[in-house]
């Protein structure tokens, strides 16, 4: 039997990243992945295929055995547990910081459970767990900077890329939990079924990525 | 409560109805028949026993997947068994003093409180056999060859991948660099993900010999076909002893199986630190197409027996008879027909119908008042009274 693998792309920004780190390791799409409606993308390589799905799909993918790689956040693989895979090549593309947030000037919570509205709901627990704060974690979907203008929480735990939209909202980014890019996941099944056919994607990968560093020769 | 309520099944929570049930029980019997072929005696071990005995020396995994309950005798705490393992080393250990080689095999249900992986069964059926009294890599070669022998004969014929790693390998280099229980926990979850950024921040921060943590770093690229055993000895060369004792043991393993069984993908992967806290030397998993996780998996855990009071070196393997049914491309079982007896209260009929029961026949009886299709029934022929006796006729289609 023929071995076939496929790639589970994020949407969105890291999208528009990841494609040309794709090209430098000669991957490319037979369409253009951006203006088509399709979820299923064909290769130059005959047994490579690529699917285009919500990021925070693409552990769950991976782990099903359904993908065999994926290219996902930092944030989302911290938030899904990736126990079930590999994280060989740090893509450093979308790099942004997960960081806690508060009201600017606000007093320090004092006499009852500190309140954080996010949707890493995971990560925002295990942070204050190991601050040794109990907190109550509240899930929302968006628009976490009105939480703590709305009185649901004292804290929110979210991206920060610039922190504008933090600063309009008079709120000022905190404390740091971690930095964020792009990893490359590959199942472990997989790795290890398949590791004829990945390692070398992997090498290119990792070479295209050495090259995209700023200073570098051909980097943006 | 709605209809649902009562029909509904837990999430996770398998039967198995016919005729999948014949099916795996047929193979369940092909399988201890193959283990007693191999001298491995049978064992039951109790569905629920307390849990100090059921989870001592294990992992903390295992703890979340047993259910607990309350001794009403004693007070004490109870665990539904996850996992047989830990409760054949302790049948080992304490109950049979054997000093010589033991064989022991099982296949039984157990209970997860959630499944152990996405796909995962609640109840699966566990099956395995254990290698007690021999510390060497005969008795692993022993028990890897009954894995893949086991994968064989339940017809799962797609291209088998063995993984293998020697845990020893990591477990010395990680003392060599000086790491204490809680830095080297840390580092095994890192090169369990193979994140290579995460590893080359962690081993800088925390190793000061340069070659020790040149050494600990390669583990996790040390992964690839047999090839890969070469690189390991070239670069373990000036390694402490233990680090090439591990390695020339995993050797003497690869090249045993690759013997026996040339069909099978070796792929070895130095970083592969499953089950690391209680696992002492080989570790192998068996992966086949079309399923993300390993269909069986084992390894050597020579500390277990010491908690039950005399330490023995043991190495085997378990696998979920319900995955291996699932993933056989065996044709479909063809479940045995049938007699159909007509309801007739005629002594004649009984004894014909005890007669052939006992030379192994199937035989329906019709109730009265049913107006049965013998073929629902799976039934091909039935009993019919010709004027002198009962005979056996064929059913016409």
């Amino acid at each position: 039997m023929k071995q076939t693998l496929t790639l589970a792309l994020s949407k969105g920004r890291i999208l528009d990243d990841t494609l040309p780190l794709l090209a430098a390791a000669d991957i490319h799409p037979l369409e253009d992945i951006r203006s088509s409606r399709k979820l299923i993308f064909d290769t130059n390589h005959e047994h490579l295929k690529l699917i285009v799905i919500r990021a925070t799909d693409v552990p769950t993918y991976v782990e099903y055995g359904a993908a065999d790689m994926g290219i996902a956040g930092k944030d989302v693989l911290m938030e899904h547990g990736a126990q079930e895979m590999y994280e060989p090549v740090d893509l450093e593309i979308a790099k942004c910081r997960l960081m806690t947030a508060g009201v600017k000037g606000a007093a320090p919570v004092v006499g009852r459970r500190l309140k954080v509205a996010t949707k890493f709901v995971n990560v925002a627990k295990a942070y204050y767990a190991e601050q040794g704060i109990q907190a109550d974690v509240i899930k929302l979907y968006g628009a976490m900077e009105l939480a703590p203008l709305m009185g649901l929480a004292d804290k929110i735990v979210d991206i920060v890329d610039t922190g504008n939209t933090l600063r309009a909202n008079g709120l000022q980014p905190e404390e740091l939990i971690a930095d964020i890019s792009s990893r490359m996941v590959v199942g472990k099944a997989s790795m290890k079924m398949k590791y004829r056919l990945i390692e070398p994607i992997l090498e290119r990968l990792q070479a295209a990525v050495v090259a995209n560093r700023p200073g570098q020769e051909g980097g943006q | 409560m709605t209809l649902a309520d009562r029909w509904l099944l837990p999430d996770g929570v398998k039967e198995v109805l016919p005729p999948e049930a014949e099916r795996i029980e047929s193979v369940r019997r092909q399988l201890l028949d193959l283990y007693r072929g191999w001298g491995y005696d049978l064992v039951m071990t109790p569905l629920i026993e307390y849990l100090e005995s059921l989870l001592t020396g294990t992992g903390h995994d295992l703890e979340l997947l047993t259910f607990k309950v309350t001794d009403q005798l004693t007070g004490r705490m109870m665990g539904v068994r996850a996992d047989i393992t830990p409760q054949v080393a302790r049948i080992d250990a304490h109950c049979l003093h054997n000093t010589g080689v033991v064989r022991l095999c099982y296949a039984s249900p157990v209970l997860h409180t959630r499944p152990a992986y996405l796909q995962a069964s609640r109840n699966p059926l566990q099956l395995g056999a254990e290698l007690y009294g021999h510390d060497g890599a005969a008795s692993d070669v022993e028990v890897i060859q009954l894995m893949l022998e086991t994968l064989r004969t339940t017809g799962v014929r797609q291209a088998v991948t063995l993984d293998l790693n020697q845990v020893d390998i990591y477990r010395q280099l990680a003392r060599h660099a000086g790491l204490d229980a809680q830095q080297a926990e840390v580092l095994t979850e890192i090169l369990q993900r193979k994140s290579l950024t995460e590893l080359r921040s962690y081993v800088a921060a925390q190793v000061a010999d340069k070659q020790a943590a040149e050494w600990l770093l390669a583990l996790a690229s040390l992964n690839g076909d047999v090839t890969v055993l070469q690189q390991a000895e070239a670069l373990f060369a000036e390694a402490p002893a233990g680090v090439r004792t591990a390695l020339a043991n995993l050797r003497d393993i690869v090249e045993a199986v690759q013997q026996y069984s040339a069909e099978v993908d070796i792929y070895i992967d130095l970083s592969e630190l499953r089950g690391y806290n209680y696992h002492t030397g080989i570790i192998f998993t068996a992966y086949v197409p079309g399923y993300g996780q390993p269909v069986a998996k084992g390894g050597r855990y020579d500390d277990i027996g010491r908690v039950f009071g005399r330490a023995r070196p043991a190495t085997g393997f378990s696998a979920d008879l319900m995955v291996l049914v699932a993933l056989s491309d065996q044709v479909e079982v063809e479940l045995p027909k049938g007699i159909y007896a007509p309801a007739n209260p005629d002594t004649l009929l009984s004894e014909r119908i005890a007669a052939l029961r006992v030379s192994g026949e199937r035989v329906v009886a019709g109730l009265p008042g049913m107006s049965d299709d013998p073929r629902e029934l799976r039934c091909d022929r039935q009993l019919q009274w010709d004027g002198e006796r009962w005979q056996v006729v064929s059913l016409a289609n």
